[in-house]
């Protein structure tokens, strides 16, 4: 059984892809450069708060825009440990499974929990514990579980030998 | 019980009869398109799995489209390392500074057809759905992985119908359309669905006017957008067998119904492409730039309809006005036409193909508290260069009226009957 439990920074609906990590910065394939910019565009200062294994929780559709698979690794390589929101953008959330970030659709997430919280997510029910009480979530399909438990698609074809 | 097109091309890739929303299936792609601002990453994956040929080179097609010309040793870098990667696995579908344009538009000139299952490592890859095939946005990891595999998951999305009436008024442009819709759906409402239009206003519609739409439907959340082929989609990839198609009795996850011939010139707001109004609410906004070009609204026609307007008159002395045609054919028809004349004539500027100024990279940046007035499809902060700088998203119609103006205008007063 894999559990995060992790300090919350909130974000709203919508955030894009856009604000997560702007263009500008994605002609590096640099690792380092990302994670200092991450979500600039709503919070310049965001990159010094977030400490490895905070969580993030947002509204709905957060990643929504561009196929930019640096937004996933740019929250990822900051260092949080997961995204709980009430709805993914279709891409950023193929993008962040791919890159071993796991992410929860909790329906309620928002009103649930404060920034500052702690929260507890359980990867293998999709179960989130807030103060507030205990949210579900579907669980992500056992394939889609494979490639996150191997930390992305790279991993899982090195460990499949494809 | 009947199927839509993107359950057929779905069905039919992954080697079953039927397939139905909601369902997991793997499927055989068709065409894998990676360009200068997401393939170097999708190389860097292939290198630390350690096997970099592709399944099958002629499938693969890589373009040159976000900075080109090269505007900096970091992106001829990233060119250079593209450019040798297709040289050394004789990858001949590779498009060189000269022989470039905005991705999208170079996969509807030369490459996809009807029924093909499209990838692309660029969200508005959903634009081919207008030449009647499924094509979907990815990532670069997942681009190396069909790279690896010439295969991919899919979870068989709902569909929602656009049911278009009627035909448009001059002025009015399928951008429009398309603004409108996603101001009724909101930038959410077609989250994982495939975006079908259909009904007889789709009919009176170009080819251009349609790959507009489909364009956009990742900005309401879109798989997909899809268009059910038509003699002109036939007439326009040059195919002349019998292609997929929804069934009179596929199931709709929701119908919307717009009437064309009510519709007027929309306005995407500040900073959300949902913030979607009528023109004559949208108030009074000074342009201090307005653009011309991109995967939305940079083919010929909308060059043609920008041209129409500014063709003897000049551009406002407080505006500047940038136009970028989608490709070096469109390059090249506007050129003949006396488009790019009547561009500089006007007091525009006429750049190369390529992405521009669309995502802030070049060739037209934003300062700080200006104002764009632009034929894109973003308007979030920050996507043109300063995050406080605004940008209205709009038609090559509204653009061209307000490049004249100086500040936001309807179209419509220059029509010319």
């Amino acid at each position: 059984m894999v559990v995060l439990k992790g300090r919350v920074w909130k974000f709203g609906d919508d955030v894009d892809t856009d604000v997560i990590i702007p263009a500008k910065y994605l002609r590096s394939v640099d690792k380092t450069v990302w994670p200092k910019h991450v979500l600039e565009g709503l919070d310049p200062e965001f990159s010094s708060k977030i400490k490895p294994g905070d969580i993030i929780v947002a509204g709905k559709n957060f990643g929504c825009g561009s196929s930019r698979e640096q937004a996933a690794l740019a929250i990822k390589w900051a260092g949080a440990a997961a995204v709980v929101a009430e709805s993914f953008a279709r891409i950023f959330f193929r993008n962040a499974i791919n890159n071993g970030l796991p992410l929860i659709e909790a329906k309620g997430i928002s009103k649930a929990v404060g920034e500052g919280d702690v929260i507890e997510i359980d990867l293998d029910s999709g179960g989130v514990k807030t103060k507030n009480g205990a949210l579900r979530s579907a669980p992500l399909p056992p394939f889609l579980q494979e490639i996150l438990k191997s930390g992305g698609l790279v991993n899982y074809y090195k460990a499949h030998n494809k | 019980m009947g199927m839509t097109i993107s359950e057929k091309i779905l069905a039919r890739a992954s080697g079953n009869e039927a397939v139905h929303p909601g369902e997991y299936v793997v499927c055989r792609i068709d065409l894998a398109m990676i360009h200068d601002l997401t393939g170097p990453l999708t190389l860097k994956v292939l290198k630390e799995v350690g096997y970099e040929r592709p399944w099958d080179a002629d499938k693969v097609v890589i373009i040159l489209d976000h900075q080109v010309p090269a505007n900096s040793t970091v992106t001829a870098q990233l060119h250079k390392d593209l450019r040798e990667y297709a040289k050394k696995y004789s990858i001949k579908n590779y498009h060189e500074v000269g022989r470039q344009g905005v991705c999208h538009q170079i996969l509807a000139e030369q490459y996809v057809k009807p029924g093909m299952l499209v990838v692309g490592a660029d969200s508005h890859t959903c634009t081919l759905g207008a030449l009647g095939a499924f094509a979907t946005g990815i990532g670069s990891t997942e681009m190396a992985s069909v790279y690896l595999t010439g295969e991919m998951w899919f979870r068989v999305p709902q569909t929602i119908r656009c049911d278009l009436k009627n035909k448009l008024r001059d002025g009015v442009s399928s951008k429009d359309v398309i603004l409108n819709i996603i101001g009724t759906l909101g930038v959410d409402g077609g989250l994982y669905c495939a975006a079908e239009f259909t009904g007889g206003g789709v009919g009176s519609l170009s080819v251009d006017s349609r790959l507009t739409m489909c364009n956009m439907a990742i900005e309401m959340g879109g798989k997909t957008g899809i268009i059910n082929p038509d003699k002109r989609t036939l007439e326009y990839t040059g195919v002349k067998e019998a292609p997929l198609k929804s069934d009179p009795d596929a199931e709709y996850y929701r119908t919307l119904e717009v009437d064309l011939a009510t519709l007027e010139p929309q306005v995407a707001m500040p900073h959300s492409v949902d913030n979607v109004k009528p023109i004559c609410e949208a108030g009074n906004v000074i342009a201090d730039q307005v653009f011309i070009g991109s995967c939305t609204n940079g083919r010929l026609e909308d060059l043609e309809a920008a041209a129409k307007i500014l063709s003897g008159r000049k551009v406002s002395p407080n505006t500047r006005l940038i136009v970028i045609p989608a490709s070096q054919r469109i390059y090249l028809e506007a050129e003949e036409r006396g488009y790019l004349r009547t561009f500089i004539q006007a007091g525009g500027v006429v750049c190369n193909p390529n992405c521009g100024p669309c995502l802030g990279g070049h060739m037209g940046i934003l300062a700080d508290g200006e104002n764009c007035i632009s034929t894109s499809n973003r308007n979030f902060i920050g996507r043109m260069g300063s995050t406080a700088a605004k940008v209205y998203l709009a038609s090559p119609q509204t653009a061209a009226a307000t490049a004249i103006e100086g500040r936001l205008a309807d179209p419509r007063k220059y029509m010319r009957g």
